[in-house]
């Protein structure tokens, strides 16, 4: 076997803390290796055209790059050994920079390391098999998970696009945080006015299903071939029955129930539709407070419904969905307050969050518009709002800046001039972080036209004094501390990630980062892709996201869907399990350790043996490391090619070395 | 393959590509300093990671070795991590059986995020076999016997 080497520079990445022509000139000792040679940037134009050069001059049956990780850039050389003509599993990569060059300074240390990294892919490479893919064919459905404004977006945009769409939201309507919204940022335009035609096009749209008041509880395949099980919980109420005319609402004598869309702002009756806009418009019983389903008495809903729509026998049921890719835009929660004990902890009623205090301004709110604190209704004067609560802060564990705070709160400072003309806004802040399109002339209106009284620094403590609040905090720019009498306090609260985002992560197989955001690909160049084939990503379930960048990347997800729809067939990887019929003796470990069901027992003259479905095989090798005989074996990734690997680290046996 | 300075020692790290591979990748771009003394083999999974993998590995002269998956119900093929910790486990209990330090070897859950992670690991490991110095030299005839065995 004649191998070629080609140690990249990498512009002083590598060669900077690693003598890359020694790691070449080292190479060409190694067994079989034909030829080594040093690049500036293996993976530039001249770079791989000096691969492709070399591997037709040099007559090489395989390439070894020592460069960046594989995750970056294995796909990219393959292309480049199979332009000139050489299969393209008959190349191997050697970590030099993410595992050598940029973890050490020691220019000696990382170049022996380097050669031994090259000397494993080496040995790796003479025992490499020539591969081929297989083609399978997919189902153009796509599921969506989050009805918020990323996934409406991703919805809409595939659903025009000519594919099938099966919109999955957990609560009773679609429209997410930003149907909470009253106003947006740095337009101050009505929320629900841009955000409800969208709405009525995903009820309208006839490529689009929609499961609300509904979950995820399991998913199985693999891309192209996802089946989904959707747990629909039960509402109680006929969906099909139900015409939205809000009689029962009326009627409803059980008025305690918790608004969970108006943050817990006000009561609504325990059979209701959200909001007015609600998409779709159909009412819901909260079991919790229903009198007839937790006392077996009333009904009343049941007596006055004009379509006979009531059903308090529903039960949750669990559809299967087949599909082809899923986009995940599962959104975010916000941080929980209460966790500041000098803030009040949530004990006092008159220091709220923003988004009650959203609810507060919005005219389908539970006060209709009108500013009136939680305590006594009253309207107030001295609005006191504090930047920063659950971001930037590591006591609490978030140490991440979410983004859209700063905005939102300029916003509410001018609303609430708006309402009121008589009030006065107070901004607690640490920075103003104001990058978007016209954001930080947003909120130097909200400074100088609206006069809202920005204080940089951190509040200390919010303690009650008569009907009104003392706000002490330092204000760093005047070197002072300033205490604030207040009517109403409002926090400006951070976004975590979604509550059960970890446990969708487990069924998608993709993984997140510490604070439970999913993580991307590539942070730059792949951010709406996962690990995983066939899931991608779109709003906020990824990192805290305004409206515009969530809208973008929903739009993003839905082009990647398309793109990967754009193919009647696709390439399976060829790394799968092949069983060497002549090893197997039929045991049936393999079957019964594969998490995909890949393999089936075959019958071969008479005697049972095990058989690989290449298309479901995901190339985990969970099977070769189980099989008694050694049979069953994950090309690519076979016991010979890893034992090479361990002896070309270790063949410098301990006896041959200190003897 | 390389001189043994007596500086560095030879340890064996089996990665999954996903999480562990992927927490090695964050490290370096991150720039945190390590240890220069492992050398990283790249599984699809920690499944695939045949406890013989680690036995050959130490009866081959490394010093130490280490192994690193996705966390526990967060791997990319859903179960694959638990079969690796049962089977490393066992192999954990085993190796003073067949004379072997178990200090040696590890098992650890490094995430594609935590880079900081697995500085730590990697350092706190090498600083473990450093304490534990080179293998000991191991009689030519065991070996062929234990090689004979694998």
């Amino acid at each position: 076997m004649k191998i070629g080497v080609f140690v990249c520079h990498c512009g002083s990445n590598i060669a900077g803390t690693v003598d890359v022509a020694t790691v070449a000139e080292q190479a060409r000792n190694l067994p079989n290796v034909a030829f080594a040679s040093d690049t500036l940037y293996a993976c530039s134009e001249p770079g791989q055209d000096g691969i492709i050069n070399a591997i037709k001059e040099h007559k090489l049956d395989g390439v070894v790059v020592a460069s960046c990780t594989p995750r970056m850039h294995e796909a990219t050389f393959r292309k480049t050994v199979e332009r000139a003509g050489l299969n393209r599993y008959m190349f191997e990569m050697a970590n030099i920079r993410e595992h050598v060059s940029w973890i050490g300074k020691d220019v000696e240390a990382n170049t022996r390391k380097a050669i031994d990294l090259v000397a494993m892919a080496a040995a790796k490479l003479t025992h490499d098999q020539e591969l081929t893919p297989k083609s399978f064919s997919i189902n153009k459905r796509v599921l969506v998970v989050g009805g918020g404004v990323a996934g409406i977006q991703a919805a809409l945009d595939c659903a025009d696009g000519g594919l099938e769409v099966i919109l999955v939201e957990k609560t009773s309507s679609i429209g997410g945080k930003m149907a909470k919204l009253d106003k947006t940022f740095p337009t101050v335009d009505c929320s629900s006015c841009i955000l409800g035609p969208k709405m009525v096009d995903v009820a309208q749209h006839p490529n689009i299903t929609l499961h609300t008041s509904a979950e995820i509880s399991d998913i199985k395949g693999y891309v192209g071939n996802f089946t989904v099980s959707i747990n629909r919980k039960a509402t109680y109420v006929d969906n099909q029955a139900c015409t939205g005319c809000g009689l029962c609402m009326e009627k409803c004598p059980s008025k305690k129930s918790t608004d969970y869309f108006n943050e817990g702002i006000g009561t609504t009756t325990a059979i209701n539709i959200p909001f007015p806009q609600a998409i779709p418009k159909k009412a819901v019983i909260d079991p919790e407070f229903c009198m007839k389903l937790t006392k077996g008495k009333c009904g009343v809903c049941e007596k006055v419904c004009p379509t006979s729509a009531i059903r308090f026998e529903q039960q949750n049921e669990t559809i299967e969905e087949p599909v082809g890719a899923i986009i995940a835009a599962t959104g975010y929660d916000l941080f929980d307050f209460t966790r500041y004990g000098e803030y009040g902890g949530g004990r006092y009623p008159d220091v709220i969050t923003s988004m009650q205090y959203e609810r507060l301004l919005s005219a389908s709110g539970p006060t209709g518009g009108h500013i009136k604190r939680p305590s006594d209704g009253k309207e107030p004067k001295d609005v006191v709002f504090i930047q920063c609560v659950g971001s930037r802060d590591k006591s609490v564990g978030r140490p991440y800046c979410s983004g859209f705070c700063c905005m939102y709160t300029a916003k509410q400072a001018i609303l609430t001039k708006d309402h009121m003309p008589e009030s006065q806004s107070y901004v607690f802040y640490m920075d103003i972080r104001a990058p978007g399109k016209l954001y930080d002339e947003f909120t130097r209106r909200a400074m100088e036209e609206y006069d809202t009284k920005y204080i940089r620094g951190r509040v200390a403590m919010i303690y009650p004094k008569g009907d009104k609040y003392i706000v002490r905090g330092a204000d760093t720019l005047m070197g002072a501390q300033v205490e604030i009498e207040a009517d109403l306090v409002v926090l400006a609260v951070g976004a975590e990630a979604a509550k059960g985002a970890p446990q969708l992560a487990e069924k998608l197989r993709i993984s997140y980062d510490n604070y439970g955001f999913y993580m991307e690909s590539h942070p730059k160049l792949r951010p709406v892709e996962t690990n995983t084939a066939g899931v991608y990503l779109a709003g906020a379930c990824q990192g805290p996201k305004d409206i515009p960048s969530s809208v973008g990347q929903g739009s993003a997800a839905a082009s990647k869907v398309m793109s990967l729809f754009s193919k009647d067939m696709l390439e399976s990887d060829p790394q799968v399990s092949a069983v060497d019929i002549k090893r197997c003796v039929g045991c049936g470990k393999c079957i019964q350790t594969c998490p995909f069901g890949a393999i089936n027992e075959m019958d071969f003259r008479g005697m049972v043996k095990a058989d690989v479905i290449e298309t479901i095989c995901q190339g985990c090798g969970i099977c070769t490391s189980t099989c008694p005989q050694g049979a069953i074996q994950l090309q690519h990734f076979t016991d010979n090619q890893i034992l090479a690997e361990v002896n070309a680290i270790c063949q410098m046996s301990p006896v041959q070395n200190y003897e | 393959m390389s001189d043994v300075t007596g500086t560095e020692l030879r340890i064996v790290g089996f990665l999954c590509n996903w999480c562990s591979y992927g927490g090695a990748d964050t490290a370096g771009v991150g720039r945190f300093q390590q240890p220069t003394d492992l050398r990283i083999i790249r599984v699809p999974c920690s499944g695939r990671i045949d406890p013989l993998f680690v036995l050959k590995s130490l009866v081959n002269g490394a010093d130490g070795v280490l192994v690193s998956g996705c966390h526990p119900r967060d791997c990319h093929y859903s179960e694959g991590n638990f079969y690796a910790r049962r089977r490393l486990e066992v192999l954990k209990r085993f190796l003073p059986i067949l004379g072997i330090d178990e200090r040696r070897f590890e098992y650890t859950w490094v995430s594609a995020s935590e880079g900081q992670k697995w500085k730590t690991v990697v350092s706190s490991f090498t600083e473990r076999i450093h304490e534990l110095g080179p293998a000991p030299v191991l009689n030519p005839a065991l070996i062929k016997q234990a090689e004979a065995i694998l």
